[in-house]
């Protein structure tokens, strides 16, 4: 009953909090709100402790120099085994960086469109219709970077200068698929920006173009730069699109022709092939996972702080 | 642009009453609007503005003296922000707004077609009713408009005569890197000053230039349009009659009834609206009886 | 340096010079910045239809109606499709009440103190974690230690994990938009605050709820990785069980059996997936414009 003497607000409804329960049910539903909420802290928990536990197991195997060690490969299918884990951190920096290439220029003007150009009426239209993007199922992207971008753009471009598998096909579907984070996201940081800093600039006689570019992109950079996180977050999770497309040849390379394999990409070979458990095979996906977690993770508090700040700036 | 510009001509009388649901009112000129002498800076006649459906304006017509100091007075709501904007094209921005009328500026009609929004808010400047500076050093806050039209000359002179004229250099002068967000109230509207007089206009708009300043502040800001009002036109909206008693050497007073939105009541030199109003709503209102 | 300088009496106020090289750029920025952010969406439709072509010659009745086949002419989606109906209708069944549950408590109930803000944090951060880590969650606890197998109720839990944060964050705006006025009403009539929350507070947030909920659930009828992780990934040619042991058995689902069919290195392949991707996509944007008009309605009451 504790939970119910809230801290809060004074007045009114500070009082009409106290007022005791009439109907002692109501203690086993506040039980069972309590544990609704409690869910989401163990599955928490759960997360940390299943990725670590396991990743422990691999780190008695593996050392953990060996796993960070430059010079090794990532090469688990046959002996002598090796688990650099450089090469799977190469090919998903790889895609994030191509498909960032790609998406950020892309998304930052469609940002800008939305947010300085369009009529309200066109963005009301517009933004829904570019945040289906992020709402097509990766496995779709997946399919269309192997067979359309892959097999029936690149290979007739480019011959034999791509690999069948190759970064670039994945990358241009993982772009496809933040450019409504990013494009929402800075729209929104944009669209935070005072009037009045906008009104300053076209009394002074500056074009839309202007306006848009020197006062109001720099304004909402820090929104900006949190899009960009939250994007990279997404793109390193990514599963399908780089499973299917870019490869499955752990590659340390940031070349966007080769055959690469990511983070996530390895997670999911491990998943499809019958690694027994306890071998180092399955508890390498732990370990895997681990890294991805916490990198995902980073990126996202990364972001969230920067909004908080950009939002006390403004507010 | 979603902004729809109308002549007055009489075919579109009908458009007028179709939007407004009403005949349009007949312009009758009244004997309390004072004809400045000599060419004027602006010369405003037929003016009706419409946010959407909403009339802000109706018929308002003055003549605006050049190298004076104009003030436009009247209670909140009464259209002085909307007439203001007006002059250099602001409302433009607003997406929806119907302007109608002539707005002349040195003869040349602003809402004419090919004139340039551009072009006219260069050579007619804003200072708004909240300090404004960009989240940028002082310097380039100040360089701001030459930068973006490529300006050729000597920045820094041009920086710092900006700021001299706007009586913020002595204040400044040692440190023009820092932000423009770190000075006082009153120290960032004379900097939105200084950026407006660095794009060498001929007019300055201001809206409500004190209303956000305290007493010392507004005093020095008062001193700077009087002292600028010999080399420039100034038109400057208060709500603050000693304000406009002080500072201005023309009075427009406005005002929205029951009836008509946006209406200009009165206009005249300041001295005489102060003195012998000639109408019993301006002089209600200087009086203090309402507004 | 002179400021005012003399100038001629009557002026045009025509761009010229560099003003009209600047508006011609501000004007010519119109059109390259909408092209640019037209140019996911037509890359989305030409893939549209390109795919269109390739699949719908394969989209029959036939298709729907057939299990999976080792030949592409006879392979259909009937598994999948129960699958995925299966594993969604579960993943909302535990998924919504403890969203709901958990923001009834965050907004209605809870000390405004660090527990909350660490749950309000979690769940924030939770929105961030990629699928593919919910699917070594499942794997770790639902099919290994809780010994489900890759079942659908493993699937479902997964997948309610998944959706979880999302629906909590919608739940918890839906219910902020219910104006307090109607709170004080009910309790001024002596309501108790569950009574308050249940009868008032909750039909006002119920659109918003469901709104969050259809979108969740086009992301969850879109998941792939996380089902392979907890060993989806198999052959199924059985309709799933009416019955709780029916929730022990294995299933396949629509996205997965795109996966499938898109590794396959024959071309036959490659019309079943795009006619597979025809059916999810109808399923996904059915569902999105479901959760617009469910918005609509709230906004016009
Ligand atoms: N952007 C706008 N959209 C719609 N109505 C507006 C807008 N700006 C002002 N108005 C309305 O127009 C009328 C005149 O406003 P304004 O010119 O700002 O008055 P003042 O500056 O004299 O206080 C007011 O009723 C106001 O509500
Ligand atoms: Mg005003």
């Amino acid at each position: 009953m504790a939970l119910a003497n809230t801290t809060d607000s004074t007045g009114l409804s500070h009082q009409m909090r106290k007022r005791p329960f009439r109907r002692p049910g109501e203690n086993l539903i506040m039980v069972a709100l309590v544990l609704c909420a409690a869910v989401s802290i163990a599955t928490t928990f759960a997360i940390v402790f299943v990725l670590f536990a396991d990743a422990i197991g691999f780190f008695r195997e593996v050392s953990f120099w060996h796993f960070f060690n430059f010079a090794n490969d990532w090469q688990t299918l046959f002996d002598p085994r090796s688990f650099g884990v450089w090469e799977l951190v190469a090919g998903t920096v790889n895609v994030t960086l191509w498909s960032m290439v790609i998406a950020l220029p892309l998304g930052l003007a469609a940002a800008i469109y939305l947010s300085e150009y369009a009529h309200p009426q066109t963005r009301r239209f517009l933004k829904p219709l570019l945040e289906l993007l992020a709402g097509v199922p990766t496995v779709v992207y997946a399919y269309f970077a192997l067979t359309f971008i892959s097999d029936d753009i690149l290979l007739p471009l480019f011959g034999e200068n791509i690999s069948f598998f190759n970064s670039l096909s994945a990358s241009v579907m993982l772009a496809v698929m933040i450019l409504p984070t990013i494009a929402s996201v800075s729209e929104d940081a944009m669209a935070s920006v005072p009037r009045d800093l906008r009104e300053a600039a076209y009394g002074l006689g500056a074009t839309r173009l202007e306006v848009a570019f020197r006062v109001v992109f720099p304004a909402a950079i820090s929104g900006i730069m949190a899009a960009i996180l939250l994007a990279i977050a997404r793109v390193i999770g990514e599963t399908m699109i780089v499973a299917v497309a870019a490869g499955s040849t752990p590659n340390l390379t940031l070349w966007p022709h080769e055959s690469i394999q990511t983070m996530t990409g390895y997670m999911l070979q491990v998943a499809l092939g019958d690694a027994a458990r306890g071998t180092t095979d399955y508890t390498s996906l732990f370990a895997v996972g681990a890294l991805l977690f916490v990198m995902t993770f980073a990126l996202n508090v990364a972001a969230q702080i920067i909004v908080r700040r950009f939002r006390e700036a403004y507010e | 642009m979603s902004i729809r510009v109308r002549s007055t001509n009489p075919t579109d009388d009908e458009a007028r009453e179709a939007l407004q649901g009403r005949p349009a009112e007949e312009h009758v000129p009244s004997h309390n609007i004072t004809k400045p002498e000599g060419e004027p800076a602006f010369s405003i006649s037929d003016l009706n503005f419409w946010y959407g459906t909403k009339q802000a304006l109706t018929n308002v017509g003055l003549d605006i003296p050049r190298k004076k100091v104009t003030a436009l007075i009247g209670p909140s709501g009464c259209g002085k922000s909307t007439l203001l904007r007006c002059l250099n094209r602001m409302n433009d921005l607003i997406p929806g707004v119907t302007i109608e009328g002539n707005v002349r500026y040195r003869s040349a009609d602003i809402y004419g077609p090919g004139v340039d929004p551009v072009e006219v808010r260069r050579r007619i400047g804003m200072v708004f009713q909240k300090p404004n500076p960009f989240p940028k050093s002082i310097y380039e806050n100040v360089a701001f408009g030459a930068r973006v039209n490529g300006f050729r000359g000597n920045l820094d002179d041009l920086v710092e005569g900006s700021l001299q004229r706007a009586a913020l250099w002595d204040e400044v002068k040692g440190d023009l890197k820092q932000s423009g967000l770190a000075l006082s109230g009153g120290q960032q509207q004379r900097l939105c000053i200084a950026r407006a007089l660095a794009n060498n206009p001929d007019v300055i708009l201001m809206d409500e230039p004190c209303s956000a300043l305290d007493p010392i502040a507004t005093l020095k800001i008062e001193d700077l349009i009087r002292e600028l009002s010999t080399d420039y036109t100034i038109v400057v909206v208060t709500h603050n009659m000693q304000q406009a008693a002080r500072v201005s050497d023309y009075t427009a007073f406005m005002l929205t009834d029951e009836e008509i939105t946006g209406q200009l009541i009165e206009y005249a030199p300041t001295e005489m609206m102060f003195t012998q109003p000639g109408d019993q709503r301006t002089e209600d209102y200087i009086s203090g009886r309402f507004g | 340096m002179s400021f005012v300088e003399a100038t001629p009496d009557a002026i045009t106020l025509r761009a010229e010079g560099r003003v009209a090289r600047r508006q011609a750029w501000s004007r010519a920025s119109r059109w390259i910045l909408l092209g640019a952010t037209g140019v996911g969406l037509v890359v989305l439709v030409i893939l549209g239809i390109d795919n269109a072509i390739v699949g719908i010659p394969s989209l029959d009745w036939d298709f729907l109606s057939s299990y999976p086949s080792r030949k592409a002419e006879i392979a259909g989606i009937r598994s999948s499709i129960f699958g995925s109906v299966w594993v969604l209708v579960f993943t909302v069944a535990f998924a919504i009440p403890v969203a709901v549950g958990s923001a009834i408590w965050m907004e209605e109930f809870a000390p405004q103190n660090a527990i909350l803000t660490t749950v309000r944090l979690n769940i924030a951060n939770l929105a961030g974690v990629p699928s593919i880590i919910y699917g070594i969650l499942g794997l770790a606890v639902f099919v290994r230690l809780m010994e489900l197998g890759p079942s659908i109720l493993a699937g479902a839990l997964t997948l309610a994990l998944m959706i979880l944060p999302m629906t909590v964050i919608t739940s918890v705006e839906a219910i902020n938009q219910v104006p307090p006025s109607i709170r004080e009403g009910s309790l001024a009539l002596g309501a108790t605050r569950w009574q308050t929350v249940w009868y008032h507070v909750l039909p006002g947030a119920m659109p918003g709820i469901m709104t969050g909920t259809i979108l969740a659930v086009a992301r969850a009828a879109g998941e792939t990785a996380a089902l392979i992780m907890i060993g989806a990934f198999t052959f199924i040619a059985f309709d799933p069980a009416l019955s709780f042991s029916g929730l022990l058995d294995s299933f396949t689902t629509l996205p997965i059996q795109v996966y499938n069919w898109t590794l396959r290195p024959q071309t036959e392949f490659r019309a079943n997936a795009a006619a597979g991707i025809i059916v999810l996509m109808i399923a996904v944007i059915g569902l999105n414009a479901l959760a617009l008009v469910v918005r609509d309605r709230l906004r016009q009451s």
